[in-house]
């Protein structure tokens, strides 16, 4: 056998494994989606075979209008966008910042505060998720009704808790420890004030790092289940994934789950999908391609 | 008349109007029925009756999912934001009335002697909670299959022995024609285990906790009838009657392909069950020794502690108890309304009615889950328990487990105020 023999025989071993494994990542998308289409009864019996993937049998948007008609679900989408694309915006803003002054200001307790905000990780939410409830419910805001006690059932008590968090600073943090020196102390010779440094210079050569923390923050905010089901009563306010109970009765309607789990998928392909060319172009901007 | 009239005329309508919107004192009210249509038209039914119907109180009404009910009312309590009326799980009632989320109901009390004990929210001697419905469990089959497993149907005076609910299996299981002999449901976990499983060990003599002090699971968890009711439950699936795990998609649409001989079900199943096959059979309950038993008590309406209108509140739930919503509730959702006349009036429990005789074997065999605000624990460790067990764990180590740990929570919580 050649040597070109055995690249071509490798080639194909190799796409066929990564072909078997994005088909096990996309399965289960392909699945949720065609089952949408699908009365609940053709849906279970094909569950245990590959007509299960397939677009066959009796296909309609019943499940798709008796899901709407079950839960306001433009309403819930519209919530989780919301509040996930305020917070992963000031997050980016906030963190990044902190990040900034964690690794390029000197000042007296840097170390600690970074150690105390790493530490703060191995917390779960869980375990400070009563106490941040107690204090959400007795703040002061001010609204449009005027000063008002306790953030329950708004917005801002599903935001303001998630815009800084360990794990975002410390990605900038170490991000922006790997960024050349020379080109801050380059900018401090030129008489550059640290706000225009992270804003001109440090932010610029920051894509990936800003895309990575992005799509954490999306992830995690979007799949928001006990917070909102903690702190939201009005169902004005409630997200998406506490809005996917309203299809789980007694006698459970899986067409129409898999119809609400399709629509509430949007929004994250969407993203990912903004994101993955931003996430290329802002490779390709910056100068710290090798 | 003229525009100015018109005018004058609307203007004093609409002043009367306001006023009395303005007199009328706002309740709040949390359901867990978000996403259920049927049930929620009910309830925006009665509260627009109600509202209309008197002039003091309004309600206004605020609906959550069902599996994420509790957590927010939980959450709702330790934030001081509960609602005015609240409605809440018959068994877990115990436990929020304890822990100060509920105060006892002042309704004419003479207007529920006619209601069917489950519904009756009862705890420390006061009405806590009262529902409009019941819900009741059978082992459903089909009369062919009984006919063709010369099996003898067993009625409320007389339901199967556990020599003939064994037989019954057996015949199922030789017969090769069913993958199971028996559809138990454990696909469902969570409050299914308790609610339809307790039963069958009471009905063997044991029970979760002693219902005498209320203080102990010794000997009730883990005492001769309890072992036995453990050792026949294993024997389910080690006799390969039934499945330890189930597929979800089983449970819901099992029986109706014919995978399953006998489904152990609720009565919310019923008319799903009757649709697949036309000589669906309901049976009762077995007896295995201590009497035919099934759970009791489903969802019911009660006051929050911190209500500052209990009298407003006792009074919207005072004026949902009337027959027609039962009625109401019990056709749109299956469940079994709380009083005989109720029943009178619903096309499914009238008699005659395809499922009258549930509403029999809730007068019969109901009986509730242990009233102390430890079940709540005593629910999850009983289900652990028959899980560990219908896997393989063994019987006593598993029950003497389960007793300890019940026993323990008892301790810690100084008794639940027993």
């Amino acid at each position: 056998m050649t040597t070109n023999d055995n690249h071509g025989l490798r080639l194909i071993v190799r796409y066929l494994v990564l072909i078997l494994i994005a088909l096990m990542f996309c399965f289960p998308l392909v699945f949720m989606i065609i089952s949408s289409f699908k009365p609940d009864q053709q849906l279970l019996l094909d569950s245990g075979n590959i007509r299960a993937f397939l677009p066959v049998g009796d296909l309609s948007f019943d499940n798709y209008s008796e899901a709407f008609a079950r839960a306001p679900i433009a309403l819930f989408i519209f919530n989780s966008v919301f509040v996930t694309a305020i917070t992963v915006t000031l997050s980016l803003l906030l963190c990044s910042t902190a990040g900034f002054a964690f690794t390029f200001m000197e000042w007296r307790g840097r170390k600690l505060a970074l150690s105390i905000i790493l530490a703060t990780l191995i917390v779960p939410f869980q375990a400070i998720a009563i106490p941040l409830l107690l204090l959400a419910s007795k703040l002061p805001w001010i609204g449009m009704d005027g000063l008002t006690w306790g953030w329950l059932n708004s917005y801002h008590v599903q935001i303001i808790p998630f815009i800084a968090d360990g794990l975002t600073i410390y990605l900038f943090a170490q991000y922006f420890k790997d960024l050349p020196g020379e080109l801050i102390e380059a900018a401090r010779v030129e008489g550059a004030s640290w706000w225009q440094i992270y804003r001109k210079v440090v932010m610029p050569l920051s894509g990936p790092v800003l895309a990575t923390a992005a799509i954490l923050k999306f992830l995690a905010m979007y799949n928001q289940y006990l917070w909102p089901l903690m702190v939201v009563q009005e169902e004005g306010y409630r997200p998406v994934m506490v809005g996917l109970q309203y299809f789980f009765q007694l006698n459970i309607a899986w067409g129409e789950v898999m119809a609400y789990l399709s629509l509430i998928t949007v929004p994250v392909l969407a993203f990912y999908l903004y994101l993955q060319k931003a996430f290329i172009a802002s490779i390709a901007s910056t100068g710290v391609k090798g | 008349m003229t525009n100015a009239k018109w005018v004058a005329g609307a203007f004093v309508a609409a002043t009367a109007w306001g006023s009395v919107a303005a007199a009328q004192e706002t309740l709040t009210m949390w359901y867990h029925g978000a996403g259920n249509e049927g049930e929620a038209k009910v309830l925006n039914q009665i509260i627009t009756d109600f509202n209309g119907s008197q002039a003091d109180w309004k309600v206004e009404l605020q609906s959550f999912p069902q599996a994420a009910y509790n957590d927010s009312v939980v959450a709702g309590a330790l934030a001081g934001n509960l609602p005015d009326i609240l409605d809440v799980d018959g068994p877990v009632m115990p436990n929020w009335a304890w822990a100060g989320y509920m105060q006892p109901l002042t309704i004419d009390e003479s207007k529920i002697a006619n209601f069917l004990p489950g519904p009756k929210g009862m705890w420390d001697g006061k009405l806590y909670s009262i529902g409009l419905w019941d819900a009741a469990v059978s082992l459903v089959t089909r009369q062919s299959i009984l006919d063709e497993l010369k099996l003898r149907t067993p009625t409320l005076a007389e339901p199967w022995t556990l020599e003939e609910f064994n037989g019954a299996m057996e015949a199922a299981k030789a017969s090769g024609k069913f993958e199971y002999a028996l559809d138990l449901g454990t696909a469902w976990t969570g409050e299914w285990y308790p609610y339809a499983f307790s039963p069958l060990l009471q009905s063997f003599g044991g029970d979760l906790v002693d219902r005498s002090t209320y203080k102990t699971a010794e000997g009730a968890l883990n005492g001769e009838a309890a072992m036995a009711f453990g050792n026949w439950w294993q024997s389910l699936f080690t006799n390969g009657y039934a499945q330890a795990t189930q597929d979800g998609a089983d449970r819901d649409s099992g029986f109706g392909a014919g995978k399953y001989a006998f489904s152990w079900n609720g009565n919310w199943a019923a008319l799903g069950a009757l649709k697949a096959f036309d000589d669906t059979v309901f049976l009762p309950a077995p007896n295995f020794g201590a009497g035919a038993k099934i759970g009791a008590a489903s969802w019911q309406f009660g006051v929050s502690a911190k209500s500052a209108h209990p009298d407003g509140a006792s009074k919207f739930i005072e004026f949902a108890l009337q027959d027609k919503y039962l009625a109401d509730f019990a056709n749109t959702t299956g469940l079994i309304p709380a009083t005989a006349t109720a029943a009178a009036m619903t096309e499914n429990y009238k008699e005659g009615g395809p499922l009258a005789v549930y509403y029999s074997m809730t007068e019969a065999n109901a009986l509730v889950r242990p009233v102390t605000p430890g079940y709540v624990v005593q629910a999850k460790v009983f289900e652990k328990a028959l899980a560990d067990i219908a896997n393989g764990a063994d019987v006593a180590a598993t029950l003497d487990a389960a007793t300890d740990e019940i026993n323990a929570d008892i301790e810690k919580n100084g008794g639940y105020g027993h």
